[in-house]
């Protein structure tokens, strides 16, 4: 406000905006203060655990390698490679497909149901949406017993069999995760300027080519910032495999994920310290794949 | 008051009632982060000296805070009831069953931020003081707290698994050896002589798949498998040798031979791959088992119960577990019998133990109440008399049921990992595949050498 000194436009061009940026403050605080409480104060908790030993002194490394000495700890690390491969692409091409169809609905109020349709199961609450699918998994009772039957599982030990694990989970997190995606894509859809598909339809180009060479590449920064974000929530798996875990009797999904891991190792071993390296590590790992993501993707380039 | 003058000024200067609002969260911020450090430290450091053989909280009145699981509801009602003055504050939690880890997830974060204790914890698993006496969250109950008459009145061996070093952790609830659970008239009808050797069962169980397909002799398909047949085979899988070493010996004859007889039996379908516990084994099984070895609490938790396989009465009869020839003593296993944890936090000791002591001990539970074999030798001679006047059995259960008491193995011990977890992950999946068991001791030793060494166990084999 002290430069409020070249002439009365620019000063009311200030003090116009003035008001907008308070009103902006007031509705970022209430994030900020969440963000600092649940966000960054944990993560340096996290830090401070993780490079101390349980006197609390400073412990170097010895975290980190005593974790990934553990016998879970590469198995774990497979799983959630193989969960993340399987789940990301199913993600980017099922979304991505599905939001392009049903952009393509001609009749306005089918669409509109169709995406009531595809966000309900998001609005479930993580745990209960798992403990709909422990039900769907199991053939005694599951409505779909008798496609479970088809596949060859007559019993819910079948079909959570040790190979079949990250496909479920997969399976698990699109249905509860994708449905808000889709609505988010649907909306980035129709943000694309109207006269730009029209030109492209004059010249001759039809929905496929449409998609494949205007709709996609226009929705590239939102796929990457789904990519970024599923990555974070799909790294950090572990409400799916745990509840499989305590519905199977521990037969199916114990020490599945490496946050399962740092939870038996803060748990079970009383070791908060190698729990804590591991979950500095899949920040890590998180924030490198969301700097590659960003970077190589232009992400933040305005145009 | 900063309302008021928040209110009156907001209007004309926003910015300096949005700097008001964030001191005053950050006040309050500071004010509940000292009050949350003053807690700690005055609940932390108020204990008075060691009695009863510990430190102990300062006393004060105040409702007790139980924890029991589903099936044990029941005990802390009849507990209310024959003491209406006493404020219990139940909470129902999975009872650590299965080796779900819940109770010691729980005290970890109790201790961490110095409050929030159950006064008293009963726990379905046998192993509990393993972890918990270290932890100290358990307090010693013989070095004052319970008398040595109520003490000693406890079944011979049935305080093993909450003694360490002589000192007594916790109270046994129940006693779980291992029976072969049979279906009286059915064996009588096709002719059948009750197994007294694991050829004679095995020969049974070949002959019922091919003359009574659909049939069953057993069920391999529970967590706790390893501990009716393995223990009972004394196959050395959990011989817990001191506080942190155990012997683990799984490829040896006592392992293999069992492990084959369940892998014949289940190749002809005779032995179910499933739980007893599955809605899968109550649909397909009902009315269809011969024969099953188990724990003395199926007879209530599996054939007299309308959630199991419902089996009426006259039907089910007990008798000793098969044995291998050449065995000096017979021996069988067990499968967990709970225990009630008294926390060395609590503040109201007076009250816990005598809820401890009571549902242990009293007719009124342990009884008349109670599903399984109560563990305090008085109450359990009530308890077998009241299951044979309920007039559900085939047979005398209760000679059978005594003797296998005092026939379990003891190289089987109580160690801080989980058997039935690892059993679970490692050995069931492969049933499941109708891989041979046999095949898998190899990596069932290796789980077992794992989790035991991630505990901080010295493994030998």
């Amino acid at each position: 406000m002290s430069t409020v000194t070249t002439g009365p436009a620019r000063a009311r061009a200030r003090r116009a905006p003035w008001r907008a940026v308070g009103a902006g403050h007031a509705f970022v605080a209430g994030y900020v203060i969440l963000l600092v409480a649940f966000g960054v104060v944990p993560v340096g908790y996290g830090i401070y655990f993780a490079f101390t030993n349980a006197d609390n002194y400073f412990a170097g490394f010895s975290n980190f390698v005593q974790s990934a000495q553990d016998f879970r700890y590469v198995p774990a690390l497979e799983h959630i490679g193989l969960y993340l491969v399987i789940w990301l692409v199913a993600l980017v091409i099922l979304v991505t497909g599905l939001a392009l169809v049903l952009h393509q609905l001609p009749v306005r109020r089918l669409s509109g149901l169709v995406r009531f349709v595809y966000y309900i199961p998001g609005a479930l609450a993580g745990a209960a949406s798992v403990l709909v699918w422990l039900f769907m998994l199991d053939p005694t009772v599951s409505p779909a017993s008798s496609f479970l039957r088809l596949l060859g599982y007559s019993t819910f030990g079948n079909v959570i069999a040790p190979g079949h694990l990250a496909i479920l989970f997969a399976i698990i997190a699109f249905w509860t995760g994708a449905g808000g995606w889709i609505v988010v894509m649907y909306g980035a859809l129709n943000n694309i300027p109207h006269d730009i598909m029209e030109a492209a339809r004059i010249d001759g180009a039809g929905a496929w080519r449409i998609a494949r060479y205007i709709q996609i590449p226009m929705l590239r920064k939102w796929i990457v910032y789904m990519v970024i974000l599923a990555f974070a929530t799909g790294a950090q798996l572990f409400v799916e495999p745990q509840l499989v875990s305590e519905a199977s009797l521990g037969v199916a999904g114990r020490d599945y994920s490496p946050n399962q891991l740092a939870y038996d190792f803060a748990f079970q071993n009383n070791n908060v310290n190698s729990a804590a390296a591991i979950s500095v590590e899949l920040l890590v790992i998180c924030l490198v794949v969301a700097a590659v993501f960003v970077t190589r993707s232009r992400f933040f380039d305005a145009n | 008051m900063a309302l008021i003058s928040r209110a009156g000024r907001a209007r004309r200067r926003p910015r300096a009632s949005w700097a008001r609002a964030a001191s005053a969260v950050g006040v309050l911020v500071v004010a509940v982060a000292v009050a949350a450090c003053g807690n700690g430290n005055s609940s932390g450091g108020s204990s008075g000296g060691t009695t009863d053989g510990f430190k102990q909280a300062a006393q004060s009145s105040g409702a007790l805070t139980v924890w029991v699981d589903s099936t044990r509801v029941p005990a802390a009602q009849a507990y209310e009831k024959a003491h209406p003055n006493v404020k219990l504050n139940l909470v129902t939690y999975d009872g650590d069953a299965n080796g779900s880890n819940t109770l010691q997830t729980k005290v970890d974060l109790y201790d961490r931020t110095g409050s929030g204790w159950p006064d008293v914890v009963f726990s379905a698993e046998s192993n509990e003081v393993s972890w918990a006496q270290p932890a100290g969250f358990t307090a010693p109950l013989n070095k004052g707290l319970l008398s040595n008459s109520v003490l000693s009145q406890f079944s011979a061996g049935a305080l093993a698994p909450c003694t360490v070093n002589g000192t007594v952790y916790c109270l046994r609830n129940d006693l779980a050896p291992v029976v072969l659970w049979y279906n009286a008239p059915l064996m009588k009808k096709w002719g059948y002589q009750v197994p007294t050797t694991w050829a004679q069962y095995q020969q049974i169980g070949e002959e019922v798949a091919k003359q009574h397909p659909g049939y069953i002799v057993g069920a391999a398909g529970d967590t706790f498998a390893p501990e009716i047949y393995m223990w009972a085979s004394q196959c050395q899988a959990n011989d817990v040798t001191g506080i942190r070493a155990v012997t683990v010996n799984v490829t040896t004859a006592n392992c293999t031979r069992m492990a084959s007889l369940l892998d014949t039996l289940l190749k002809d379908k005779s032995m179910s791959p499933l739980s007893a516990f599955s809605s899968a084994f109550d649909k397909q099984e009902q009315g269809k088992v011969l024969m099953l070895p188990g724990p003395v609490w199926f007879a209530g938790s599996v054939f007299n119960s309308s959630s199991g396989l419902n089996t009426p009465k006259d039907q089910m009869a007990a008798a000793p577990i098969p044995q291998w020839p050449g065995a000096t003593t017979p021996t069988t296993g067990n499968v967990g019998g709970g225990l009630w944890l008294l926390s060395a936090h609590s503040a109201h000791l007076k009250a816990a133990v005598d809820f401890i002591t009571w549902v242990t001990t009293s007719d009124a539970y342990q009884g008349d109440l109670a599903p399984g074999l109560p563990a305090y030798a008085p109450v359990a001679k009530v308890w077998l008399a009241n299951q044979q006047k309920s007039g559900y059995f085939a047979n005398d259960i209760v000679p059978v049921v005594q003797q296998a008491a005092g026939q379990i193995w003891q190289g089987w011990g109580y160690g801080k990992f989980s058997q039935e977890a690892i059993w679970a992950s490692t050995v069931t999946p492969g049933i499941t595949s109708g891989k041979p068991i046999v095949s898998m001791l190899p990596n069932w030793q290796t789980a077992i050498t794992n989790y035991a060494t991630a505990a901080g166990y010295q493994v030998s084999h």
